[in-house]
């Protein structure tokens, strides 16, 4: 950065400046900062606490088994969602977008029902499967099919058509075809569906959760919110949100290794 | 993007909606589903039409649309300026657009506890909640729109001697126009259903509210009209916003 480049845009100044990422965290800090200042000074302790509090309670959320078994139904219907979402999703997804016919006489369905707000079916989901795990499995299957239907169907349809002629007229059966050109072709779209269904089963779950529990987080949610007890409710979000944000992380990294992996 | 179709496409689309009208009533005639669980078609579509020539939906449906115009329009001010000032230096674009990114990959209906504790059961937790949800597909478009135009056109119009008002009135603006339109619209759907959501998890009056509080009474028929009601609103928003966005489009270029 200090040779001198020639620049036709005037810059005003170009000091050295701390990198981006530093200046992240130091924003972060002082967001944090002010937080805790101003809860400290100004805030009624019922509602809102420093963040230091809810870092000092997050002992007292690991501390308690109900509270980390909780935690780990809440993951278990993360994986159990997810994993559903993404084997159906693709089955139908590849129905779907494989045959001329059907992509075009049920694809729109399925873009209907993609667009439906699923929160005003949720009451429908807890009479049928009760308000058990099995209502927020299925409520995030409702959410996270979707996505992988729609990006598997996407990732099938740009296939060259020579690579198809060139397999058949080689003899390739059914099973190759899909093997060898199919399958490698939509893998770059099949991640990003499973990165946006991630995210969608993410929203279902936590919804369902919030909505009606008795065993997983959205009831410990709601009994730190009704007694009023700040510190524990910020710890078991931030807890949460760290699963959510591992979550959709890993998912985007299996994106940008299978992408690359494609290019080649 | 959408291929042209033709009417042989058009009267299987129309098989499909008559085949899953079928099997609804099939499987609603008495002994096969629990009408609980899913009314025959008949009394819904009846139920449907009551709520559509009856105003007893309207003070509901003015709450929800109440709390999402309100929410719409905090996250756009809101999203639009901060996006402003972070684009005006790139450093700024550099430390910030990541961060925002982050914090929109939570899911920020776990947030819906804690604005429940803040601003109660009424119409501010469902504010709260739209606007947070909207607020970042904004303020990441506006920055993405506002710090991604082309060079050549900012250079050309300063080589020109146009002020800083002129630059972003006349080059900024028009290019990044559309991208922060997206975010807009974006915002606007997601804060329809984000609202919706929060409704159903608590709430006190809204169209959400209405559905919870059908499905514990067990009105299942009532329960599907509203369901439909708003599914159709949904809809209808959606409609006017991305009507909304091809327009604004079209009438800035």
């Amino acid at each position: 950065m200090t040779a001198t480049t020639i620049s036709s845009v005037p810059r005003v100044r170009r000091g050295p400046v701390m990198s981006p990422g530093w200046a992240r965290l130091l924003a972060i800090f002082i967001l944090l900062a002010l937080w805790e200042i101003g809860a400290r000074l100004y805030a009624d302790p019922l509602f809102l606490c420093p963040p230091s509090q809810a870092i000092a309670s997050l002992p007292h959320i690991f501390g308690d088994p109900k509270i980390v078994n909780a935690i780990r139904v809440t993951i278990l219907e993360l994986v159990a969602a997810f994993s559903m979402s993404v084997t159906i999703g693709l089955a139908i997804g590849l129905a779907v977008g494989l045959h001329g016919f059907t992509k075009q006489s049920i694809l729109p369905v399925i873009l209907m029902l993609y667009a439906t707000p699923q929160a005003t079916i949720l009451p429908l989901f807890v009479l049928i499967f009760g308000i058990g795990p099995a209502a927020k499995i299925a409520f995030g299957v409702s959410h996270g099919i979707f996505p992988v239907i729609v990006t598997t169907v996407a990732g099938v349809q740009n296939l060259r058509p020579q690579l198809l002629r060139a397999a058949h007229s080689m003899g390739a059966s059914r099973w190759q075809v899909f093997t060898s050109i199919i399958f490698p072709h939509m893998i770059p779209s099949f991640f990003t569906g499973m990165r946006l269904g991630m995210t969608a089963v993410l929203l279902g779950v936590l919804l369902a959760e919030l909505y009606v529990s008795t065993a997983g987080i959205g009831f410990y949610t709601r009994l730190f919110a009704e007694s009023f007890s700040p510190p524990d409710l910020f710890a078991l979000i931030s807890v949460l949100a760290a699963i959510a944000v591992t979550l959709n992380e890993l998912c985007r990294m299996a994106e940008r290794h299978f992408r690359r992996w494609n290019a080649d | 993007m959408r291929p042209q179709l033709g009417i042989s496409q058009r009267l299987i689309q129309l098989g499909v909606l008559i085949f899953i009208l079928a099997a609804w009533y099939i499987g609603t005639m008495p002994g096969h589903i629990n009408p609980l669980l899913l009314p025959p078609p008949i009394p819904v579509f009846k139920d449907f039409w009551v709520l559509l020539t009856t105003s007893g939906i309207w003070p509901d449906l003015w709450v929800t649309v109440h709390e999402w115009i309100v929410a719409v329009a905090i996250a756009a001010i809101a999203g639009c300026s901060l996006g402003y000032i972070i684009s005006r230096s790139a450093y700024a674009v550099r430390v910030f657009d990541p961060l925002l990114a982050g914090i929109y990959s939570i899911p920020a209906i776990l947030l819906f506890p804690l604005y429940l504790l803040f601003f109660g059961l009424g119409a501010g937790s469902k504010i709260a909640i739209g606007t947070t949800i909207a607020f970042f597909p904004v303020v990441l478009n506006t920055i993405a729109g506002l710090a991604n135009v082309d060079k050549a056109y900012i250079r050309a119009a300063q080589s020109m001697g146009a002020n800083d008002f002129q630059l972003f009135w006349s080059v900024m603006l028009p290019a990044a126009f559309p991208v922060v339109l997206t975010g807009l619209r974006l915002g606007c759907i997601i804060a329809f259903l984000a609202i919706l959501g929060g409704e159903t998890i608590s709430s006190l009056a809204g169209l959400g509210h209405r559905i919870v509080s059908l499905a514990e009474n067990m009105e299942s028929a009532q329960m599907f009209a509203n369901i439909v009601f708003a599914v159709l609103m949904a809809f209808i928003i959606n409609g006017i916003v991305s009507f909304a966005e091809a327009r604004g489009r079209r009438g800035f270029q």
